[in-house]
């Protein structure tokens, strides 16, 4: 099986024959006390790394994020910090705007997903084939996600711009009014989306090009044997064999469109970015923490929305787990 | 399939512990180390200072030349300017400096919106200027505004915002309206009633996708400027909700939007600037340094177009104006303190309203024949100079609270929903509330 990971042996310690003439007792005790330390003990010296890097910068901050949820900070003290217990939580569930950005995150995050992995999907697929210059046409999907979030939501909000833009010029040629994007609840949503397809649609393909390329060839053969054109093999042979990556790419959108920042922050830019548009039309989680933390000035209810959101990705995470088990366990139905 | 691997021997493991090790190390010094200060530096070998600014908007000293002439008069300083576009995004970037002690520039504006918040909680991070600058200069209310209760005058006042009215006079002549500034100004002499009426007959005739104001809010803002109570009470109690001067201005603002008078553009955005430049909109309201935005924004095709009268109703009120502040932290404070002492004084504010237009706040500026015939020949060479100083002297002192720049701004989102989507002033009003009550907490 392609699929199975080989089983590494554990690290045996070469057998310790007593030699013809022991040297010392003592020296024999302290050998294999060593041997023994160096043993136990190693393994955990080559892993302390990581654990020692990600508690000083992922693990603390966490913690002491929710520290400060706790806590009435301001931008203007950070040295005094006075306890208020579960407050600011209670402030964010009681804020319509909160519940606005949780339902534009979601919002956003489904319309840019979906489409987004099913072309991910349609690109990987005509790159399968032999065709020529096929390490062009790899390199050139994955441009978009080379480029950085703040040029292309840069050049995206030059082409969205509601006078001058270039969508509102190619639709007046066409004959339609100019649409002011930014401004319409449906319209930014879909602006947004449209660059954050238009970044990591390619990355998306590459990876299901990966998987694709590991599927054995003599499934295809005999499909193709018992008669099955290109499209039914599709169905049949390269999805099903993709399904643990497809899982993959969408845990990975699903964390990536719910912190979903640049995009709106830059969309209009300035102050209407920083809150998400004059009526809070495009204003997602990230947004909404950031302009509580930093423009309103008040670190407490930002943590707070931190950790809401956390709570929130280990929610999606676990119906996720719940789906992919049902999938897996479902396989005889296919 | 199984993979058998071959003992390691003890000499790779040897290996791999060291890279580990040089790995870690690695990932420390780059964590820790290279303080990557943007903010100010010291001296360099030959005694050269290189003295940053940072401010938003427009100063104007760029555009006066100061910072050039500062460095002929002293030639071991050169001056650098970081310009943030909008205040609205500078000042959380200023708190953050504050807090984390690092990328401060050697001098920092500060706005008037935000002066008693900074007045407030961090007056101890920045140098004391009173006893280098006689703040007796400025006009009185503006001393107090940055003086701390220990008697710490933490910023140099730059310039004050005395209103008046700019208007576009071609597109007054278009629709038949009087275009000279006496005129004018006779026909606002009531006040903002005035001027909306005035606004409606230029609806009536008025060019084809052009609007008699720019953004219902600047109104709001000049309403509330020139009341004395504003978002404050004396005590220091938040009372935008009952207050006159924002009940008035708010009930304005409704009526110009329902009536189509305005343009609905958020001010200073791209959008604002672009109806500037294509001349869509015939009055801003002008606090002295908006004509500096003005010329920018609308360009040089657009000389001699506009013109500046007295504000509707002849009211005296200050809109705006910053100051200077000189960080404790910064390695030149010294320096820095002269450089805004230097720049505050009367002959510099002089050389910048001659510039941009922005009205100096040190008395010592009103005589000088800079200030006092001053015309700007962008407004068809309107007497600034006489337009403002009457009104400067008479403005009356205002009450600032801590979080007056961002009510103003709440509320001026909310008018720019009810102008540009025609929500309904109460529920506009309710989402205003909520946002201020939000930023107070």
């Amino acid at each position: 099986m392609a699929t199975s990971t080989p089983t590494r042996d554990a690290y045996v310690p070469p057998p310790r024959e007593p030699q013809k003439e022991p040297p010392s007792e003592r020296r024999q005790l302290w050998r294999s006390r060593l041997w023994r330390f160096d043993d136990k003990a190693s393994p955990y010296a080559y892993i302390a790394p990581f654990f020692l890097i990600f508690g000083a910068f992922g693990l603390y901050p966490l913690l002491y994020t929710g520290w400060i949820a706790l806590h009435r900070v301001s931008m203007t003290g950070l040295d005094s910090m006075e306890w208020v217990g579960w407050e600011n939580f209670d402030k964010i569930l009681h804020d319509p705007e909160f519940w606005t950005s949780v339902s534009n995150t979601f919002l956003i995050g489904v319309i840019s997903t979906v489409p987004q992995l099913l072309v991910a999907l349609g690109l990987a697929h005509l790159l399968n084939y032999r065709l020529r210059a096929s390490t062009f046409w790899r390199t050139i999907i994955l441009t978009p996600y080379a480029t950085s979030v703040a040029s292309a939501a840069l050049v995206f909000a030059l082409v969205f711009r509601a006078d001058g833009g270039l969508l509102n010029w190619t639709l007046g040629l066409v004959g339609f009014d100019p649409v002011n994007w930014a401004n319409g609840h449906w319209t930014s949503k879909l602006a947004i989306s449209i660059i954050v397809i238009w970044r990591w649609t390619g990355y998306n393909a590459l990876i299901y090009l990966a998987a694709m390329q590991a599927v054995p060839n003599d499934l295809y053969e005999a499909a193709s044997l018992d008669g099955a054109s290109r499209w039914q093999q599709f169905l049949k042979v390269t999805i099903p064999s993709l399904r643990p990556t497809i899982l993959f790419t969408i845990v990975i959108s699903t964390i990536g469109s719910m912190q979903l920042f640049g995009e709106p922050l830059l969309l209009e830019g300035g102050a209407m970015g920083a809150t998400g548009g004059n009526e809070n039309q495009y204003e997602t989680l990230s947004i909404y923490l950031y302009n509580y933390g930093w423009n309103l000035g008040h670190l407490g209810p930002a943590a707070a929305v931190a950790w809401a959101m956390l709570a929130l990705l280990l929610l999606i995470a676990g119906v996720n787990w719940l789906i992919g088990r049902y999938v897996r366990t479902s396989d005889s139905a296919v | 399939m199984r993979i058998t691997r071959s003992v390691a021997g003890r000499r790779r493991r040897t290996a791999i512990v060291a890279t580990t090790g040089l790995t870690v190390t690695a990932l420390l010094l780059t964590g820790c180390g290279g303080s990557s200060d943007s903010g100010s530096k010291g001296a360099d070998a030959d005694g050269n200072i290189t003295l940053t600014v940072a401010d938003f908007g427009q100063f104007g000293y760029k555009e006066a030349g100061l910072f050039e002439k500062y460095h002929e008069l002293n030639p071991k300083i050169t001056v650098k300017e970081d310009t943030t576009a909008e205040e609205k995004n500078y000042y959380p970037k200023l708190l953050q400096q504050l807090n984390s002690g690092s990328g401060l520039a050697d001098v920092q504006g500060i706005e008037v919106g935000r002066i008693k918040e900074i007045v407030d909680t961090k007056a101890d991070s920045f140098a004391d200027l009173s006893k280098v600058i006689d703040v007796n200069e400025w006009v009185s209310w503006k001393a107090k505004q940055a003086t701390a209760p220990s008697g710490a005058v933490i910023g140099a006042g730059t310039d004050i915002g005395p209103m008046s009215l700019c208007y576009n006079r071609e597109l007054f002549e278009k629709a038949g309206l009087p275009t000279d500034r006496t005129e004018v100004a006779k026909r606002t002499a009531g006040g903002w009633d005035d001027f909306l009426a005035l606004g409606e007959e230029y609806k009536k005739k008025a060019p084809a996708g052009t609007y008699f104001m720019d953004s219902a809010s600047a109104m709001f803002n000049a309403v509330v400027s020139s009341s004395p109570e504003q978002y404050y009470d004396a005590s220091g109690k938040p009372v935008y909700k009952e207050s006159a001067g924002v009940k008035k201005g708010w009930e304005l603002a409704a009526e110009a939007a329902s009536k189509k008078l305005t343009q609905g553009l958020a001010q200073f955005e791209d959008q604002w600037q672009a109806a500037l430049r294509k001349s869509t909109v015939a009055t801003v309201v002008c606090p002295a340094w908006m004509a500096g935005q003005i010329s920018t924004y609308a360009g040089d095709a657009n000389k001699g177009k506009w013109d500046i009268t007295s504000a509707p109703g002849g009211i005296s009120a200050n809109w705006g104006g910053s100051f200077l502040a000189v960080p404790k932290s910064g390695k030149n404070v010294d320096e820095a303190t002269k450089l805004v002492k230097w720049l505050t004084a009367p002959e510099q504010q002089a050389a910048v309203f001659k510039a941009i237009g922005v009205f100096p706040s040190n008395q010592g500026a009103y005589e000088l024949p800079d200030v006092k015939s001053a015309t700007l020949p962008y407004f068809n060479n309107a007497p600034i100079g006489q337009i403002y100083a009457d009104g400067a002297k008479s403005i009356p002192e205002a009450v600032l609270g801590p979080k007056d720049g961002v009510i103003k701004d709440s509320i001026s989102t909310q008018i720019n929903n009810m102008e540009q989507r025609g929500t309904k002033p109460d529920a506009a009003w309710d989402v205003a509330v909520r946002t201020i009550d939000k930023a107070i907490g």
